[in-house]
């Protein structure tokens, strides 16, 4: 016999209007009549509508985790109990989801079909750190579920101080302007600190994540420790017979407004036979104009990545974007996805030995200084890693000749006499 | 423990392959495609080297979703777009179907079970967000809630492209901010130091790392009826919550004190200006479920006048850039304080070092 359902007369203003309600799919969840999780979601709809009463929330952490692993799961257990007895306990499986979120509807029902048996029948789609979310679960049934989804292909994401999920974009999958192989860097390095996802071992949390392009459509640069983006460093494609008609169709003013105009670098000119003249060493890859002009523009051929490091949020020192650690690595060839490989492993080796209890790599680079980071990195300073060159005269330079010299070294010119 | 009672070892799959997965005109033409256009709202149409074309309908979840409704989904994609489905960083799920003529009957079929077709382009696609009350341990406010109530207001942005560009919002439940960057970010934001209950902080809490956890070193060790506990600092105090997570003891959530404030102007992408973070603009809102009627408004003012306003291909921020801060407060009609001007460490950067001037 399911429970009755508790009123929930604020919830149920939530069922009107056009959006999609998840409070209609909680409440089909806790009219389905003969199922395990019947009285569960109907207790938790009894605590989510307690909560919007008092405008407060009643949900506390605790331990709970798989056979093997230290992560994972984010357990639940409620401080309202009482009340709502068949929801005490409501933890949340974080499972990865297939590398930019493909699914075939076979697997979805797999996926219904587990959390049906096993869970509350709710999933979200996605979590911010790109997980499933199988959202509600009791303790007893936490390792059933696991198993079950694990059978069916598919692994624990991460949680706590620990490698986290990760996220590509569409990409190559459906996108001309991805510059590199995003399925295949996230797998490659995601699998290869496998072990840093489930056996927490890293002062605090650490994100990678994949763009295929300065687009940056999951929001690597600010969003994750260690920021993959494509791009290229030869000449933007152009075919000038499509810009003509782009012109043609929108119009010299539009043209002009919309795409020469808003070159960060004016890098862009309007010949006056309507083919587009290139900067390219100016040019900084930004994408706008490949943005407006699908047709005409695309990346040029010299394919890499920019990899930046040290975004996150405020917690402890301010908010932070990645800044740029790899201005350029080319990205194509088995030995380019190697390079990758050894880059991520040596960051995450530094970290875990180096940053302090609760500090996100972008927090030590801001404690010890880039030029420090770098050096443990076994990374070479660039111009692009700056703005500008420093404005404070704060610094020993006694040593200038000699690190004048690596970069003339580099450079392949011979230093001055 | 004997064998039979072992739990079982996991397969270490790692991040699942998802060409198995995937839409077969994708896979065919992986790291092979041409061009793209948008023939209507939440239509893409993109076109491979080899002549291969894919049309991808786009539409709004409420994220959270029950087994019904994905599985509403898989019929969907069944009956539509050969079995396969993705989704975007922003909860919006994606069906490719192989011919144009097949977008019309799915996005009929998409819009009579309720989802609303569109999140491409110039629209303002679905908010991204976080668990609240939901299932979070330290939420202020409500998750799906807040995002339900605004994109039922802002559901003709979704469905249309009529923004300047591209529209990004997010909510967070604490100050922590889950829910990233926006154009347009409704996070809350805490008016009182956290109230101590001194009789659980020797059990609950790490009471070093507390004290580390502060921005502003204004939590201490004491003893509090002969209890070791932590007292803090209410002068010092900046009512950021950190300090809440490692200790639920130091409630900083209070029915009424826990408020909501608004940010503009945050952006991902490089295009054009490089990545921003969002900026204040309103704090003190009240935290109003179900609907949050006053958060709604000052969303709708600034969404309303970044709108008519801004020039083609300009973000929020890009917009406010060129017509100065006096004049976004003066056509969102929102007050300009003393508390917009940043003091945090590096806050000196953000003023205006020039003698230019809006008028």
């Amino acid at each position: 016999m399911s429970k009755q359902p508790h009123d929930t007369p604020l919830l149920d203003e939530l069922e009107q209007g056009p959006w999609p309600s998840f409070v209609t799919g909680l409440k089909k969840l806790a009219s389905d009549e003969g199922k395990p999780y019947a009285n569960m979601m109907t207790d938790l709809l009894g605590q989510l509508e307690h909560s919007y009463e008092t405008r407060t929330g009643y949900w506390k952490g605790g331990t709970v985790s798989v056979f093997g692993y230290g992560g994972g799961v984010i357990p639940r257990f409620s401080e309202v109990a009482e009340d709502y007895p068949e929801s005490s306990e409501f933890h949340t499986l974080r499972i990865q989801p297939p590398a930019g979120m493909h699914y075939s509807t076979d697997l979805l029902r797999k996926m219904c079909d587990i959390w049906e048996e096993h869970g509350s029948g709710l999933i979200a789609l996605h979590g911010q750190s790109g997980d499933i979310m199988f959202q509600g679960c009791t303790t007893e049934n936490v390792q059933k579920s696991f198993d079950a989804l694990n059978e069916i292909g598919l692994y624990m994401g991460g949680a706590g101080p620990a490698l986290r999920t990760s996220m590509s974009c569409v990409g190559h999958a459906r996108c001309e302007q991805s510059c590199y192989d995003d399925v295949r860097a996230h797998r490659m390095i995601v699998n290869g600190l496998i072990d840093e996802m489930h056996r927490p071992a890293l002062p605090y949390k650490f994100k990678f994540k994949f763009s295929g392009c300065p687009n940056d459509c999951v929001n690597a640069i600010h969003r994750s420790d260690f920021a993959i983006i494509g791009t290229w460093r030869d000449d933007m494609q152009v075919d000038q017979e499509k810009v003509k008609e782009h012109v043609a169709k929108v119009g010299r003013k539009q043209m002009i407004d919309t795409v020469i105009a808003h070159c960060p670098t004016r890098a862009l000119s309007l010949n006056d036979d309507d083919t587009l003249d290139v900067d390219n060493g100016s040019c900084v890859r930004c994408m706008h104009c490949i943005n407006v002009m699908t047709k005409a523009l695309s990346p040029g051929k010299d394919r890499g990545v920019t990899i930046l490091m040290g975004g996150k949020r405020s917690l402890k020192i301010g908010d932070q974007m990645g800044t740029v650690v790899i201005p350029f690595m080319p990205l194509e060839s088995d030995e380019d996805f190697e390079t990758l490989n050894e880059l991520a492993e040596t960051v995450i080796d530094f970290f875990a030995e180096n940053a302090l209890e609760h500090e996100r790599v972008g927090e030590t680079i801001t404690r010890i200084g880039l030029a420090n980071f770098l050096s443990a990195i076994d990374v070479e300073v660039d111009p692009n890693m700056v703005n500008h060159p420093r404005t404070s005269s704060y610094i020993r330079t006694d040593d200038w000749d000699e690190e004048a010299q690596k970069w003339f070294e580099r450079k392949g010119v011979a230093a001055n006499e | 423990m004997n064998k039979a009672t072992l739990p079982r070892r996991a397969e270490e799959h790692g991040v699942p392959d998802p060409f198995p997965h995937m839409h077969p005109t994708l896979k065919q033409n992986y790291g092979n495609w041409a061009w793209h256009d948008r023939p209507r709202p939440g239509v893409l149409h993109h076109v491979a080297n080899g002549g291969d074309e894919i049309w991808t309908v786009r539409a709004g979840t409420q994220r959270q979703m029950g087994v019904h409704t994905i599985r509403k989904l898989c019929e969907i994609a069944d009956e539509f777009a050969d079995g396969h489905m993705r989704f975007t960083t922003r909860s919006n799920v994606e069906f490719m179907v192989t011919a144009a003529d097949k977008t019309a009957p799915l996005i009929k079929r998409l819009n009579d079970e309720g989802f609303p077709v569109g999140g491409t382009g110039n629209s303002l696609s679905m908010i991204s967000h976080t668990q609240g009350w939901l299932h979070c341990d330290i939420p202020g406010t409500d998750a799906s809630g807040v995002v339900k109530a605004l994109m039922d207001e802002l559901h003709h942005e979704f469905t249309h492209e009529e923004m300047p560009n591209r529209v990004r919002m997010t909510t967070s439940c604490c100050q922590i901010n889950c829910g990233g960057q926006g154009d347009i970010a409704i996070n809350v934001q805490y008016t009182r130091p956290p109230k101590i209950n001194h009789d659980l902080v020797a059990n609950v809490c790490e009471r070093p790392a507390v004290v580390a956890r502060c921005p502003v070193a204004a939590i201490r060790p004491a003893m509090v009826n002969g209890k070791p506990s932590l007292e803090i600092d209410e002068k010092k105090c900046m009512c950021c919550g950190a300090c809440y997570p490692p200790c639920p003891p130091m409630q900083i959530n209070g029915p009424e004190s826990t408020k909501l404030a608004v940010w503009v102007g945050g952006k991902h992408s490089n295009a054009r200006s490089k990545p921003t973070f969002h900026k204040l603009v309103v704090a003190g809102l009240p935290n109003n479920p179900p609907r949050w009627p006053e958060v709604a408004e000052v969303v709708k003012s600034i969404l309303y006048a970044y709108k008519e306003d801004a020039r083609a291909w300009e973000r929020m921020g890009e917009w406010i850039e060129r017509i100065g801060w006096p004049r976004f407060f003066e056509m969102t009609g929102l007050a300009f304080t003393k508390h917009h001007i940043d003091n945090w460490h590096g806050g000196r950067s953000a003023l205006n070092a020039s003698a230019h001037i809006h008028f």
